[in-house]
């Protein structure tokens, strides 16, 4: 076991070495650039980034691999797929769907159109974090252009059911959009069957490096068109110029060839080692609540709120284990998660949370590590915590029900009344 | 979150955590902030002839936070009421070196040192 533990794989992956291995050769010897068709060092490159863009379409079944465009990652792939589907087709309508729970990468590009005069849906999921088909469906209207979903939340894990809400898009004759960033090489996926027109990809959540990724533009049944982002010399099939990441694509190719061998087996792997980082937290720890779909979501995603017991004061304290949180007190910008928000997790709640996603290197010895450090990390936060010490005494506290752990000053001056309770000013 | 060696050993080896009883009339308790803004703390003094004799605190929050309400309650041992009032957050701030991002965990402690204070003064009106 290495110190840190790394149990942050949502935010990035490591390089795969193999991946590492399959890339050098273009950092090294075979440096030429894909466009330059008149000599062999531009024919290693161009081979190399077919045989690349192969594989990907394999993965996500794609119809030909001519529906891959290479960009420099999910975000660059998610503005390329709204702006270009709104400003394409901007003379039918202007009415775009999405759901409050997405990337930011998917959130201020939608914003940004509604500046421009678009008008965006921003579908509330339910407490776990999934819109229902209905919801979509209901919203559709005779000018609405793009649905756009994210197949699994980065934050919570959890999956929308992109099958059937792309069935009723295609339907109604609406472009649908995936961000599927935390769920390629996790999931199968199959953009056909799926329905889906546009999907975005990263490669550095699938132990590719960062500044790669792609995005999948269907072209039949419908042809999908965009209005272009990047102008500069047409590559792409004009779809996205600037010169190929020869290395960065080769890495995002061998990446998905090993997730497409590996995936079903990798899937079971996390999905144990996070049912045993639950369980073992779970056995040791009271006033533990799970945020996101217990089932529908990432196996390998776990979003745990510890009651009365401050994120950043669980994990600096643990040392040694990395992984992200919805509190506050961990953010640039000292607002807590909005995805955590939008699910209805309390301002309290969300300070108390922390995000644990497992990954390719993980093992046991890993979350036996996590689960010790953590639970003690977590019990001495509670104890420095006024509120915990005054809210057992008073008895309020219910383990089964989650409504009573950190209850607002107004439940609190409901439930006790005593002014020894939560006697305080409010900044 | 990058912090000095200072917030590190006061947030690991907290001064003064503890609980002294309110009823106490030697005693001043003070709460400032709120689990959904990410910090509560509570500090309490215990008062004899007008001079802080001993101080602690309980606290939810980040390792600011912590830090910051740890080395409140060691500044206030052995000063007076009066002086216990001249508390500024700078001085909190400067001996932690906060970011800047945190300089608020001190406006927190100086709020809730004071409250102390207030707090043992309408007991002894």
């Amino acid at each position: 076991m290495k110190l840190p533990v790394y149990l942050d794989n949502n935010a990035t992956t490591p390089v795969d070495p193999r991946v590492l291995d399959a890339m050098l050769p273009y950092l090294k010897e075979n440096f030429g650039n894909a466009a330059s068709t008149s000599h062999s060092f531009g024919h290693t490159a161009s081979q190399a980034v077919e045989h690349a863009r192969q594989a990907i379409a394999n993965l996500l079944h794609t119809e030909t691999k001519e529906e891959i465009v290479f960009t420099s990652g999910a975000t660059e792939s998610d503005n390329l797929a709204i702006k270009g589907v709104a400003e394409k087709l901007a003379s039918k309508g202007k009415h775009i769907i999405t759901c409050t729970t997405e990337h930011k990468a998917v959130l201020d590009p939608c914003k940004y159109l509604e500046s421009k005069g678009y008008e965006v849906t921003w579908l509330a999921p339910d407490k776990y974090g999934r819109v229902s088909v209905q919801q979509v469906a209901e919203a559709i209207r005779p000018d609405t252009i793009l649905i756009t979903l994210m197949l699994a939340n980065n934050e919570i894990g959890t999956l929308h059911p992109i099958k059937e809400i792309g069935a009723v898009a295609h339907e109604r004759g609406v472009i649908f959009h995936t961000d599927a960033t935390q769920a390629v090489g996790k999931l199968p996926i199959d953009v056909r069957d799926m329905h889906v027109d546009l999907l975005s990809m990263s490669g550095h959540k699938l132990y590719a490096p960062k500044g790669i990724g792609a995005l999948y533009v269907r072209r039949r049944n419908p042809v999908v068109q965009l209005v272009i982002q990047m102008h500069g010399g047409g590559h792409e099939r004009n779809m996205r110029s600037g010169t190929l990441n020869v290395p960065g694509i080769v890495a995002l190719g061998k990446a998905c060839e090993i997730a497409a061998a590996e995936m079903t087996d990798e899937h079971a792997k996390m999905r144990k080692l996070r049912d045993r980082l639950e369980k073992g937290l779970m056995s040791r720890l009271k006033y533990v609540k799970l945020n996101g779909h217990p089932t529908e979501r990432l196996a390998n995603t776990s979003n745990l709120s510890f009651a009365y017991a401050e994120a950043e004061s669980i994990f600096m304290r643990a040392r040694d284990i990395a992984v992200s949180s919805g509190s506050a007190c961990t953010s640039a910008t000292l607002k807590h998660s909005y995805v955590l928000d939008a699910i209805g997790v309390s301002p309290a709640m969300a300070n108390c949370s922390l995000r644990i996603s497992l990954g390719r290197f993980n093992d046991e010895a890993d979350v036996d590590y996590a689960v010790e450090k953590l639970a003690r990390s977590v019990q001495t936060s509670r104890d420095l915590n006024p509120d915990y010490e005054t809210h057992l005494r008073l008895g309020i506290l219910d383990e089964n029900n989650p409504d009573t752990w950190m209850p607002s000053e107004e439940q609190c001056k409901a439930l006790c009344g005593d002014k020894f309770c939560c006697r305080r000013n409010i900044h | 979150m990058e912090y000095s060696q200072k917030v590190m050993d006061l947030f690991e080896n907290p001064r003064n955590v503890g609980t002294m009883d309110e009823n106490d009339p030697d005693v001043g308790t003070g709460t400032q902030g709120s689990p959904a803004c990410g910090d509560v703390m509570k500090v309490q003094i215990k008062v004899e002839s007008g001079k802080i004799v001993d101080a602690k605190f309980k606290t939810f929050g980040c390792c600011a936070a912590i830090a910051s309400s740890s080395l409140a309650t060691e500044w206030l041992k052995g000063k007076t009421l009066d002086e216990a009032a001249t508390l500024k957050n700078s001085v909190l701030a400067e001996e932690l070196q906060l970011p800047a991002v945190k300089v608020h965990c001190s406006v927190l402690a100086e709020e809730a040192v004071k409250a102390a204070i207030e707090d043992y003064n309408t007991k002894h009106k």
